[in-house]
């Protein structure tokens, strides 16, 4: 389960639909616990592929060091990943699911030009993607 | 028994990671470079050799580590010397997209 408070799902909006059509990408930052992953922070991290930025995401390595150090300092951790499909549905695609790592949360943002259409999350177990719910709270 | 020169440095272990690690966010090892630092880890927690390491002891591509700020790829590669007190960063590559 998810916990993801409504200002950290509006900010999620704000950042898919400001890059549409091309995909956003970043990291969740806040607390693991064993039956739950609670999200406190939602950083945006720069997308390396430019070539195919409709379609792909890499995120920048050097930035994501840096959100993981920080997150530490507030006692923080990286829980999870999130990116956008344009006018694509809220699901994994093969290729999230060939480079996703089990552990973290995936959320992904349907994003078409009326907006934010889906919001969904995702964790990697035995190499396939299973959603979690995402549930509205700050703990 | 380490020797006088032992050089200690921990290393931060990411969550997808921790499994391997017994759970562990952090390890402290011994390492004059950082490929002799991450051998260590995985002496110390052997789980995490196959993640880390190619079977040349090759840093895996889809796995980057940092010293401090700085990419270990940039400092050199494994070869890199490390500072007794040196914090490195197991940072996994992060990447996808749309069907």
């Amino acid at each position: 389960m998810l916990h993801l408070a409504t200002p950290l799902r509006d900010r999620l909006a704000d950042l898919t639909v400001a890059d549409y059509p091309r995909e956003a990408c970043g990291l969740l930052v806040g607390r693991l616990q064993p039956d739950a992953t609670h999200v406190r922070q939602v950083f945006p991290v720069r997308n390396l592929n430019v070539e195919r930025a409709r379609d792909r995401y890499e995120l920048d390595p050097d930035e994501h060091a840096r959100v993981a150090a920080a997150a530490r300092l507030e006692g923080l951790d990286i829980v999870g990943v999130w990116h956008s499909h344009p006018d694509h549905p809220a699901r994994p695609s093969e290729t999230d699911r060939a480079a996703a790592w089990e552990g973290w949360s995936y959320v992904i943002a349907s994003v078409s030009p009326g907006g934010l259409q889906d919001l969904r999350s995702w964790r990697l177990q035995d190499g396939r993607f299973e959603e979690e719910d995402i549930v509205d709270g700050q703990r | 028994m380490d020797s006088v020169e032992a050089v200690t440095v921990t290393i931060r272990i990411p969550a997808p990671l921790r499994p391997a690690t017994g759970g562990l966010a952090e390890v402290a090892v011994t390492g004059r470079t950082a490929g002799e630092a991450l051998q260590d880890l995985a002496r110390l927690h052997p789980d995490v050799r196959a993640r880390l390491l190619d079977a040349r002891g090759e840093l895996r591509p889809f796995v980057n580590v940092y010293v401090g700020e700085r990419s270990l790829r940039a400092l050199g590669g494994l070869a890199a010397p490390l500072q007794d007190g040196a914090v490195l960063a197991i940072v996994p590559a992060v990447a996808g997209g749309a069907p």
